[in-house]
């Protein structure tokens, strides 16, 4: 390979353009192959080799694209279960923004990784109300197909709106629709909820005085399962801002999303913003940071 | 009586018999069949006929569970006990903890294919009451196999068992900290927790510790399969058994089968507890092809 010899030969220290020349066009197969042969080569993980040359924000956005999907989420859960980096977002995230499938993958690298369940940490590192919504949300395996039962829509469209005008958020049969219900169903739920009560449910629960982390939590449940471009504008928004705690925010969305939906995401934030995402993270960040960052935006044209 | 029909005695007796033959059979079969004088014919006792019917289909039901993939056979015993209701629910506890990682997941795909839902969505909103929060977590599960454990973890964990079911008010199987015990820690750490309780206790978990006969199953099941499935096989072999207890037997010889270690443990946990063999009993009690089937299938594990 000779993309690798040149890298080899020209050294690490200085070289943050070729890793991000190497690294930021290739895709998660070709990742992988890279990973590989440098360590049949090296004899070294690669991402080892990169962590001792590199540093904050430009480290941590290689080392998340570099790494396989399944891994790259299993890592960013498991940080976020810890207790100084607590960020549930993420966890929803991950449990309802990937396929079912993904999300198995995702379970055996973490089991792989850290020699435990996904579901036993959060079980453990949650309680109350948070741990009745996560806990289910990161077990469960969606059914994935379009079938739609109108009929089921209606009923627990419903129960949906007797819970929140009753304000039982964290009511189990509220819980148990979100948790379980495949996304085309869930869909067609929340719509008859949109149609037949005049408002979306999301509007609804921001009403609510008591603006508390749950209920946070429990909005971005529902963008995430019906509408996840609308959910990352608004971490990206965020981050680029500076506004909230989700510091890590933008290099999270843009390594995890730009393989998805990175499209729809970049239009929908110049849809809200009036800026394009490039222009907005050029503005907000520099360096090796943001030539990594634009290149993955720019992974799609390569 | 035992189980099954013995098809070739029955072929040549009745096969052969000539009309008045059988009319001298069903004279003298009063428990049978019953003298209808008024119209002079010997009229079948209905439940004589659902007997029968029964019987011949026992190595039927055995034959087509066999050919079945174990993971739809699973996904249609779980679907099978949700609509039979509350006196099945032990079925679904079986499956779930019983079987490994890779197997319930199996199932749970199989159920997507099957029922065009998840198997989660099905259970929670089918079953009400204390139970639900246990079975679905049971089934949601998919449990870290490894041999990694945290003995201080699981010393703590059995405390908190310890005194979620001592106390009283609401019932242990509803109590969050035992459902995430239960539905989230691997075996093994289970194991370790089983040790710890009993010392911290005196008494044994697996002796009835609560009043839910579900929560009881489901400790059982996951920390000591080979007991239980030796106590239904014993159960299903009685002769008092009824209808459903019978059928236990297909079923657990049926799922099993395929698993030798398992079904060695079975055997010798069986043999411990009864003083003879499986296929000693079998011998003794049934009869026909559903014998022979049954004597292949624990021949496998030989």
């Amino acid at each position: 390979m000779f993309v690798f010899w040149v890298w080899s030969e020209t050294g690490w220290g200085t070289n943050e353009k070729l890793i991000i020349s190497i690294l930021a066009h290739r895709n998660a197969a070709q990742r992988s192959l890279i990973r590989s042969v440098y360590a049949a080569t090296y004899n070294e993980d690669l991402l080892k080799a990169l962590d001792k040359e590199l540093s904050s924000d430009f480290e941590r956005a290689v080392m998340l694209w570099t790494l396989d999907p399944p891994e790259r989420d299993a890592y960013l859960a498991k940080e976020s279960t810890k207790m100084f980096t607590k960020n549930n977002w993420v966890l929803v995230e991950i449990a309802c923004t990937r396929p079912a499938l993904e999300l198995i993958k995702v379970k055996q690298a973490y089991q792989a990784r850290y020699k435990k369940s996904i579901e036993e940490d959060v079980a453990q590192h949650t309680s109350g109300d948070l741990r009745k919504l996560l806990l289910p949300l990161v077990s469960t395996f969606r059914y994935e197909g379009d079938d739609v039962n109108m009929m089921l829509a209606r009923s627990e469209a419903k129960i949906l709106h007797e819970k929140v005008s009753e304000k039982s958020y964290s009511d189990d049969d509220f819980i148990r629709i979100l948790t379980t219900r495949s996304k085309a169903q869930l869909g067609a739920t929340l719509n008859h909820y949109n149609n037949e009560y005049g408002n979306a449910i999301n509007k609804n629960l921001k009403e609510e005085s008591d603006d508390n982390d749950y209920m946070k939590l429990l909005r971005a449940v529902i963008t995430c399962l019906t509408y996840p471009e609308k959910h990352f504008e608004k971490v990206l928004r965020l981050s680029i801002n500076k506004m909230g705690t989700d510091e890590w925010g933008l290099t999270r969305v843009v390594t995890t999303r730009t393989e998805v939906d990175m499209e729809r995401i970049k239009e929908e934030y110049q849809r809200r913003n009036s800026i394009p995402l490039d222009r907005a993270i050029a503005k907000d960040t520099s360096g090796d940071y943001e030539d990594m960052l634009v290149a993955l935006l720019g992974h799609g044209d390569a | 009586m035992g189980m099954g029909v013995d098809e070739n005695a029955l072929i040549s007796t009745l096969g052969k018999s000539q009309k008045e033959h059988r009319k001298l059979f069903r004279k003298a079969s009063k428990s049978f069949f019953v003298e209808d004088e008024e119209r002079a014919f010997e009229k079948c006792h209905d439940h004589f006929v659902r007997h029968l019917k029964l019987e011949f289909s026992r190595f039927n039901t055995a034959v087509v569970m066999w050919a079945m993939h174990p993971w739809e056979r699973d996904a249609r015993l779980v679907k099978k006990a949700l609509k039979k209701g509350e006196e099945a629910y032990n079925l679904i506890v079986e499956v779930s903890c019983t079987r490994s990682a890779e197997d319930l997941l199996g199932a749970r795909k199989a159920y997507h294919s099957l029922f065009d839902q998840s198997m989660e969505e099905d259970i929670a909103s089918h079953v009400h009451g204390p139970q639900r929060k246990l079975l679905v977590g049971l089934v949601s599960a998919y449990r870290y196999e490894g041999n990694k454990v945290k003995d201080d973890s699981a010393k703590s964990d059995a405390k908190i068992l310890a005194e979620a079911v001592a106390s009283s008010g609401e019932e242990a199987v509803e109590k969050d900290e035992v459902v995430r015990i239960l539905t989230t820690r691997s075996k093994l750490h289970l194991q370790h927790l089983y040790k710890h309780f009993n010392e911290i206790k005196g008494s044994d978990l697996l002796g009835g510790v609560s009043k839910s006969s579900l929560l009881n199953e489901a400790l059982i099941c996951l920390l000591k399969p080979a007991l239980y499935f030796s106590k239904i096989l014993d159960a299903s072999l009685n002769k008092d058994a009824d209808k459903t207890t019978k059928k236990w037997l297909t079923r657990v010889f049926v799922t099993r089968a395929d698993h030798s270690d398992e079904m060695n443990e079975i055997k010798e946990e069986y043999n411990n507890l009864y003083g003879e063999t499986l296929a000693q009993r079998i011998q003794e009690k049934i009869k026909g092809n559903y014998r022979d089937f049954l004597l292949t299938l624990l021949s496998k594990s030989d």
